[in-house]
């Protein structure tokens, strides 16, 4: 593990454990009171879940282009760390629409679309996992297919008609609930690269593990 | 023709006596808070203290997993390359 990856994970441990005080600070909203702050953690992780869906597909069509082992790997990072996050993103919203909508779930554009980009990168892993040889690069087609899926998921709530909150909330947020919002968005992005750089990690470690039994099977 | 009688007096006698004690419907309409019963209505609390736990939680548990996985490819390295010198 680097120094820089080690201070990542610190200070990103040290962000969350200070957050409920933070997010505690913020005023109540207006019409959702207290359950809003589900807020700070449900949009920092729908963040980072799109991120990843991104650094999948970019780095999946290097791999395809290029070949490129450390591309592939980065690419299952970010693929398993779309999971976990979208895992995060698509348990916390509906938490906070039991209160706010009184439904724990409505089949909208950005929640059908959000759980589609979930399953493709959950398809992805077990891909990965039973697919055999050759499989790399099905998933990394599967991965440029989900990162296509982003740009519909972020402007969903602006085309289609839906009760989930329009991308223009952020930017007029006032100030007392921006701090612990773009605190918890610094946290959540410094967690997500301390865990690519571990998970790119274990993966390379992975191919090293295949060429020593194949240098082995050769001796 | 009697039995037909017999039934259409006992629908018209035992209709509405039926249709008065018919449940009430689900609400598929919005229905203000203060109308809901107690025993449905969820704590905010609960649901902020369910959404932060089971961030941490899974956070945890993911970072435990990738770490007992590293270790044991490092171990898995490790034997590989002794047993290659």
């Amino acid at each position: 593990m680097t120094t820089a990856v080690k201070i990542q994970l610190a200070v990103a441990t040290l962000m969350f454990a200070v957050a409920p005080w933070i997010v505690n600070a913020a005023p109540h909203e207006a019409t959702m009171g207290l359950v809003y702050k589900i807020y700070f953690f449900h949009m920092p992780s729908a963040w980072m879940f799109m991120l990843a869906a991104i650094v999948s597909g970019v780095t999946s069509g290097r791999y395809l282009f290029t070949k490129n082992p450390k591309a592939d790997a980065t690419a299952v990072a970010a693929a398993e760390l779309a999971v976990l996050f979208g895992l995060l993103a698509l348990v916390t919203g509906p938490l906070w629409a039991r209160k706010a909508w009184g439904v724990w779930w409505v089949w909208d554009a950005r929640l059908t679309s959000s759980l589609m980009l979930f399953l493709i990168f959950v398809a992805y892993l077990l891909l990965r996992q039973f697919g055999g040889p050759g499989s790399e690069k099905l998933s990394a087609g599967l991965a440029l297919f989900g990162m296509a899926n982003v740009p519909f998921i972020y402007v969903s709530v602006n085309v289609w008609r839906t009760m989930h909150p329009k991308t223009s909330v952020v930017p007029t947020l006032p100030v007392s609930m921006g701090i612990p919002l773009w605190f918890c968005v610094t946290a959540f992005l410094l967690l997500f690269l301390a865990l690519l750089s571990l998970r790119s990690l274990l993966e390379r470690q992975r191919g090293r593990i295949d060429a020593l039994y194949l240098a082995e099977d050769e001796a | 023709m009697r039995h037909l009688r017999l039934l259409l007096t006992l629908a018209l006698l035992l209709g509405p006596a039926h249709a008065g004690a018919q449940p009430k419907p689900s609400p598929d309409e919005f229905v203000p808070l203060s109308e809901i019963p107690p025993e449905e209505r969820i704590p905010a609390i609960n649901l902020v203290a369910a959404a932060y736990g089971f961030v941490w939680v899974a956070v945890l548990g993911y970072v435990w997993t990738l770490g007992s996985r590293l270790k044991k490819a490092e171990d898995e390295i490790g034997r590989l390359e002794r047993k290659a010198r």
